[in-house]
């Protein structure tokens, strides 16, 4: 499977955040980060635990606020201002609902609505943040659900799903609001191995079609296959980020080598210096 | 019809007339009650020192009085407030307090009190992941609250609620004392009435019991739909 090339320059820029900060308490946990993302890139943030990759995630749709700097989401502009004010919140809701409507997340724990079936889960937001009729948002729901294998399993509660048919149903919810952009903080990282294959897939699809994604992974494979971007992160800073071919193949910096080491010497099951296939050829489990 | 030596049939009609009275009582105290629950709670939760404070204060004054208390209170303090009132407007009336419509505050109040804790038990046993789920899809916090976190709240505090329901059911014979033609207060006056105490106050147990065992199975109902996504699989 070939990397999507990365979008050229004369792509909208569906996705920017500039030198970002956020501190929790005494302990600053982005020092400045920034990204820009194109119209149909693919964004994998890497990095070890504390690196700051899911902070940087969630401030992209303000589940964090930054101390400083300024986000971009198509056209809805937000500035972040640091002040004497140990804590900010964003004066204009709206604004961040604006934000907020133009990107949709996919959750580690999934964060499925527990009260409501799967099909309620991806017509909720169409239905009462977008003002679709409930006709429109369950026939595209339907179609959702085709889409991410899950047709058979439309009435079923979260509770009666696996981890990785939760997460298909997740990734339909967050696309029935046809975002600009998706935002997924390690979308498999709470799902068993077995179970990785399947939204992995799914994910790998959405690329392909030209989705922009925004993913914080641990799943190596997919950051250096599917990715159009690498990003690793390093104690709130970006240490280094390019292209994942060659990111992966020829790191500059020291501490991604060693960030890097057990995957490229065959650690995660890879064979040593292949490409490997980023998703193994297993049935998707229905 | 006699039982146990009283003509409890001549009195039918009056004791179930006081049995609507508190059925009636306790139906119209709940929209109430439940708004004054829900606000308490929602201060008690809040990250706000003003509402909070406000919120434990008062569920403290109103779970720490009497309910009687509360209810001659608030009957004779509005009547009192309402005639000062009206001297002070210049007009000469006597105003009278409708006893129901003060039994509806009076129990609203408590029940709000009470109601407020198992509320906010609710409200805090729901994962900050839903609500976070539904804010990245765009949804204004009002919208969150009302179609994702609040049917799961209700979920959760609906044993502790009907808790409280089978509670204000009995609470509504207090109203006897502000001469509301309760169940109770129309047994009392059969009793005065034909001096056979053990018949009639037997007759008044049967009327609560039978309230009682029709509540609960109408929150069974309520319970079985509030936790829908929680049962297994039917094979």
């Amino acid at each position: 499977m070939e990397n999507p090339t990365p979008a050229s320059t004369k792509s909208p820029v569906a996705l920017g955040a500039h030198d970002i900060h956020k501190s929790f308490g005494n302990l600053e946990v982005l020092s400045g980060v920034s990204l820009e993302a194109c119209r149909g890139d693919v964004v994998a943030l890497i990095g070890s635990s504390g690196s700051g990759k899911s902070t940087f995630l969630r401030c992209l749709n303000l589940l964090e606020v930054p101390d400083k700097g300024d986000i971009r989401v198509g056209d809805v502009r937000i500035d972040f201002k640091s002040g004497p004010r140990a804590r900010r919140v964003v004066s204009d809701r709206r604004q961040a609902e604006a934000l907020r409507r133009r990107t949709s997340m996919v959750f580690q724990s999934f964060n499925l609505w527990h009260h409501m079936t799967v099909l309620e889960n991806i017509i909720e937001a169409p239905i009462h943040v977008h003002g679709q009729t409930r006709r429109q948002a369950i026939e595209k729901a339907r179609e959702l659900l085709d889409k991410v294998g899950l047709s058979q399993r439309e009435d079923y509660y979260p509770s009666q799903l696996s981890g990785g048919q939760q997460q298909r149903a997740a990734i339909a919810r967050a696309l029935a609001v046809d975002p600009d952009v998706i935002l997924c903080d390690e979308p498999t990282s709470a799902l068993d191995p077995e179970l990785v294959g399947e939204v992995l897939k799914v994910m790998a699809q959405l690329a392909a079609e030209g989705r922009t994604m925004i993913v914080v992974t641990h799943e190596m494979a997919f950051a250096r296959d599917v990715a159009s971007h690498a990003v690793f992160l390093h104690k709130g800073k970006i240490e280094e980020e390019g292209h994942p071919s060659r990111l992966f193949s020829n790191p500059s910096s020291e501490r991604l080598e060693q960030f890097l080491s057990p995957f490229r010497n065959g650690g995660f099951g890879e064979p040593s210096g292949g490409r490997g296939h980023p998703i193994s050829p297993r049935a998707v489990v229905s | 019809m006699i039982i146990l030596g009283a003509d409890i049939g001549a009195w039918s009609g009056q004791l179930l007339a006081g049995a609507l009275v508190s059925v009636a009582l306790a139906v119209a105290t709940v929209p109430f009650g439940m708004a004054v629950g829900v606000a308490v709670a929602l201060a008690k939760d809040s990250s706000n020192r003003v509402l909070s404070a406000f919120g434990e204060g008062y569920t403290t004054v109103f779970r720490g009085l009497p309910e009687l208390l509360t209810l001659l209170l608030v009957y004779y303090g509005l009547q009192m407030a309402f005639q000062i009132t009206a001297e002070w407007l210049g007009l000469s009336v006597t105003v009278n307090i409708n006893p129901f419509v003060a039994g509806i505050l009076a129990l609203s109040l408590v029940f709000g009190a009470y109601s407020s804790e198992v509320l906010l038990g609710g409200l805090r046993g729901i994962e900050r992941g839903q609500i976070e789920a539904a804010i990245s899809v765009g949804m204004t916090p009002l919208t969150a609250f009302v179609r994702i976190k609040w049917p799961q709240v209700l979920r959760l505090a609906l044993p502790g609620l009907g808790n409280n329901w089978v509670v204000l059911l009995k609470d509504t014979s207090l109203v006897s004392v502000i001469a509301l033609n309760d169940l109770l207060r129309q047994t009392s006056l059969a009793v005065a009435s034909t001096k056979e105490p053990f018949a009639f106050y037997a007759v008044a147990c049967l009327g609560y019991l039978l309230m009682t065992i029709v509540s609960n199975m109408l929150l069974m109902l309520l319970e079985a739909r509030a936790n829908r996504g929680w049962r297994p699989m039917s094979p």
